[in-house]
């Protein structure tokens, strides 16, 4: 218990004239913290599932991602080929180790060079799965953990993310449901991706690229 | 950071004065009011939010204390560590140790103005570990030697031939000859620079913009990207945090991320919002070894119970700055210290005193755009008001000014000398504006007349000719 | 007390409105105090002026000093408490008699229940005109383009924003061009605008090219503060932008010379 942590607590009580908190007042707080409410959540937000996949593509276009729907998963490798020919990028992948991801039909591309680990510098694309899409601003949710490593969302130039249709939900605290119905806590770290990275530090002129990837792909799977 | 906030009159005159920041602030202008204003019309709720924002943070305030323990038990159960600082000195001493016991050479750092407010830069430079700025704004005014203007864009008193010199200056080391004024090229450069101190670097450091209490998380909004470089790339993420940063919940922080960045630059939402729970997992292939959070007071505390309460919840929006008409004009530089505009006008005499920020609460005219675009609808005005009568009780504004009020006061107390007065003072004004209908010069309203002409009275008071009227009628 | 539709009542429940004249007006523009009566009396009400008023008190509560703000206040509310209602032609007097006086007398709680009964009664004169007494339109004529300059304390103490503009759509050969940034403060800041005059300068330096560029020939405000600024910017840079109240032309109180014309 060092010193400067007592005196910050009794100069706080002091001004709120009261000391620490118990009984009733603090099992309040508690169940506050165990059961969280939600708060004011926007009308926009609370789609049917169909129209909340539509809003999180309008918004996700908005900020500057690209988007792809493919018919199922196994779509997937195909159609980060054509994407990386569309853009004339190189053919070096490095894929998140995650089984997932692992399991889908790369065999079929025999142009790609692929490695599973996470990212270093010098590497051009990255491929990532995200948890969650959040429909009320074209939101990314990615966990970090050992099969999504976070230098994937932010090293590489060009950042591939896999997003599965059922996986976007409307509203913020949806994703924190998700989260907690998972059972396994916070991951180190949780990374809500909207776009690619940008500045305006120069007079005020977006520009994107500035120190994340300068491109943010999402392939959408359904269902 | 050395203040200079008891010269204010005098920098807002030269800055009146510098033609490039006046040139720069034209960018302020023309941006963040418009597309805040595009943001709030796409979201009905918005003014609820703020209410349910207002309160959320009024709750936090009254079990901060609570609320804090719970987030330093949660960090610690991760495997972080929190560290609690009463004051800048203690702040700069704790980050200092722990780099020190890593052997640290380099620190990166996202951008924080919580590092600016305990001039952690100085002092880790004085104690031979080099800190570097990787904010975009941030770098380049640490090349130029400068302090941020603005508390989310902190070189916008700069034009891009300034930034272009600051680059040609320093970038000849890493291969960047030639001079370039291309906003794209110059971030470009930026970038390549940067991302190999990133990779270099042995510590990194970021603000919060909050700390949430139920999972021991903090969370940082950027749009570059080199806030999450700055902390998954070196061995050690120290977050700087003041103690009024808190969330209780991850329901919570949504709420304030509904506000934040609508208020600030007009998004939605910024591109990166990151969630950090301590250090890196066992099983995690990448991220920091050590998490360490340093809860800063600084003054804070004893905000609480008083008239200052409600400042404390400020989420660094800037909004106030971008919609000041002093601030605009002037730029934040004049400020004199780490926080300018409205927000830094209310924090500024509380945190370095009144007696040598006295002046910031005082350059306002109270127009009150401050308080309706805030967020967290905190009373502005009320508080700057709230600083000038403690300075009036202390004696502190200026002898002629306060002699002046006393004599008006005096007679505005006695309505009939009143009157009496304000007769023979229309006589004399409009003696002296003669047939022009206005005074071009008087001595004694001279901060009036050296840009305007008085508009002279047009006769009689009205309580004159009011009461002869009413004699007529009767 | 509150009356809902004075106008369509008897005499004898014509509404007793107290005019607070205002410093301002009082000493430089007495036009407006006279314009005041006529709206309100054309619409109805019994106006009075009673004489034991001087200044609200908003430039010591402004400056610190809140022990004679509170005097000037106590003086007003007794003054104007025998009223239906009260009425000054400022955003600025009228908010801080609705909104401060309140907050000046937080630890005497006798005072602050006088205060908050004169509160509920007070306005500005042309929210008063509309929002209080249902006036849609005037009778009055006045030739010329107007730009309307928003006055903060009206603006976003009062949200006055289109009640002027109302009653300023029904006066016959009137036209309104807006300016830009017309919620903008003027700069003038009751005591800011001399304690820091080169700031002052700067603002109401812009305002006035805004109020030009817009290209109408008459700038009308409901402020008398911020008119005596923006009429001075703009004569001492040669502009012939005529500057006048807002309740002159909606009075039809136009044939005096506009605020800092030679007369």
């Amino acid at each position: 218990m060092s010193e400067a942590r007592e005196q910050i607590l009794a100069t706080i009580r002091r001004g709120l004239q009261r000391g620490p908190l118990a009984g009733e007042r603090r099992e309040q707080l508690e169940a506050r913290l165990a059961q969280p409410p939600r708060n004011l959540i926007p009308a926009r937000a609370a789609l049917p599932p169909a129209e909340q996949v539509e809003l999180f593509v309008t918004l996700a276009l908005a900020a500057a991602a690209t988007v792809e729907r493919v018919a199922d998963l196994a779509a997937v490798p195909a159609a980060v080929v054509a994407f990386l020919s569309r853009e004339g990028l190189p053919t070096d992948l490095v894929l998140a180790p995650d089984p997932d991801l692992t399991a889908l039909p790369w065999d079929g591309q025999p142009t790609l060079h692929i490695e599973r680990r996470a990212a270093v510098d010098g590497d051009k694309t990255c491929v990532a799965s995200a948890f969650a899409g959040i429909a009320e601003t074209g939101t990314l949710m990615l966990l970090s953990g050992p099969h999504s490593p976070t230098t994937l969302n932010f090293l590489p130039d060009t950042h591939i993310v896999v997003l599965r249709a059922n996986r976007i939900v409307g509203a913020y605290e949806d994703a924190w449901s998700r989260l907690r119905e998972r059972g396994q806590g916070m991951p180190r770290t949780v990374n809500w991706i909207t776009g690619p990275s940008r500045s305006a530090d120069i007079e005020q002129t977006i520009q994107l690229g500035a120190h994340g990837p300068l491109r943010l792909h999402i392939v959408l799977a359904d269902p | 950071m050395h203040p200079t906030s008891q010269t204010f009159k005098a920098n807002a005159s030269a800055a009146l004065h510098d033609a490039a920041l006046q040139r720069a602030l034209k960018n302020l202008k023309s941006g963040f009011p418009g597309k805040r204003a595009a943001a709030i019309a796409k979201l009905p709720e918005f003014d609820a939010l703020r209410d349910a924002g207002r309160d959320l943070k009024n709750h936090v305030l009254e079990h901060l204390d609570f609320y804090l323990e719970r987030f330093e038990a949660q960090v610690t159960a991760q495997g972080g560590q929190v560290h609690w600082a009463r004051d800048a000195a203690e702040a700069n001493r704790i980050v200092l140790d722990i780099c020190r016991a890593v052997e640290a050479r380099t620190v990166t750092k996202g951008k924080s103005m919580v590092s600016e407010e305990i001039g952690l830069n100085d002092f880790l430079a004085a104690n031979g570990i080099e800190p570097i700025e990787t904010d975009l704004g941030e770098y380049i005014i640490q090349l130029r030697h400068e302090h941020p203007s603005h508390i989310i864009a902190p070189a916008i008193h700069l034009n891009r031939d300034q930034v272009a010199d600051a680059f040609h200056a320093h970038h000849g080391q890493y291969g960047f000859t030639e001079r370039n004024e291309n906003p794209r090229a110059l971030m470009s450069e930026a970038r390549q620079v940067l991302r190999q101190r990133f990779l270099n670097a042995d510590v990194g450091i970021t603000g919060a913009n909050f700390c949430v209490a139920e999972t021991g998380t903090t969370v940082i909004v950027t749009n570059e990207g080199n806030g999450d470089l700055t902390q998954i790339l070196p061995r050690v993420h120290i977050v700087l945090a003041s103690i009024e940063k808190i969330a209780p919940t991850l329901e919570d922080v949504s709420t304030f991320l509904r506000l934040l960045s609508r208020s600030a630059t007009g998004q939605e939402i910024t591109v990166y919002t990151t969630f950090s729970s301590g250090p890196r997992r066992p099983e995690d292939v990448d991220g920091p070894e050590q998490f360490h959070v340093v809860l800063l007071d600084n003054g804070r505390s004893g905000m609480l119970g008083g008239e200052f309460q409600d400042m404390l919840r400020c989420i660094r929006c800037s909004a106030c700055l971008n919609h000041c008409p002093v601030y605009g004009a002037i730029g934040g530089h004049a400020y004199g210290w780490v926080y300018p505009g409205p927000m830094g006008s209310v924090l500024t005499p509380q945190l370095i005193g009144v007696d040598i920020a006295g002046a910031l609460p005082n350059a306002s005219t109270f127009c009150g755009r401050c308080e309706d675009v805030c967020p967290m609808r905190i009373p502005l005005p009320a508080m700057m008001r709230h600083w000038r009568e403690r300075e009036f009780e202390r004696h502190l504004s200026p002898a002629g000014f306060r002699f002046g009020l006393r004599a008006w006061a005096f007679f505005a107390q006695r309505p009939k000398l009143y009157q009496s007065v304000t007769r023979i003072a229309a006589r004399v004004l409009r003696w002296l504006g003669g047939r022009n209908g206005r005074i071009k010069s008087l001595p004694l309203a001279h901060g009036w007349t050296a840009w305007r002409d008085l508009p002279t009275p047009q006769g009689q008071t009205f309580q004159q000719q009011w009461a002869a009227r009413q004699e007529k009628r009767s | 007390m509150m009356k809902e539709n004075p106008s369509a009542g008897s005499p004898a429940s014509k509404p007793r409105v107290g005019l607070f004249v205002t410093c301002l007006v009082d000493l430089f523009r007495p036009t407006v105090g006279f314009a005041a009566v006529k709206l309100l009396e054309d619409a109805g009400c019994v106006v009075e002026v009673p004489t034991a008023q001087s200044c609200c008190g908003q430039p010591a509560y402004n400056s610190g000093d809140r022990a004679a703000a509170r005097a000037l206040a106590r003086q007003l509310i007794a003054a104007f408490e025998p009223f239906d209602y009260v009425v000054a032609p400022s955003g600025s007097c009228g908010g801080m008699i609705k909104h401060h006086y309140p907050h000046l007398f937080d630890d005497d709680p006798a005072w602050q229940a006088r205060a908050e009964r004169l509160s509920a009664k007070t306005f500005e004169l042309v929210s008063f005109l509309t929002d209080v007494l249902g006036v849609e339109q005037v009778e009055a004529r006045y030739t010329g383009v107007v730009t309307y300059h928003d006055s903060c304390s009206g603006l976003r103490e009062l949200r006055i924003k289109h009640q002027p503009r109302r009653l300023l759509a029904s006066v016959e050969g009137l036209s309104l061009r807006e300016m830009e940034e017309a919620e903008v403060c003027c700069g003038f800041g009751g005591t800011f605008c001399v304690k820091y005059p080169e700031l002052s300068n700067r603002m109401v330096g812009e305002k006035a090219a805004r109020i030009v560029a817009s290209g109408a020939d008459t700038l009308l405000a409901g402020d008398m503060g911020c008119l005596l600024n923006m009429a001075g910017k703009l004569q001492r840079e040669g502009a012939t932008v005529r500057v006048r109240h807002v309740a002159e032309v909606l009075a039809g109180m136009t044939d005096v010379p506009a605020i800092g014309e030679p007369g």
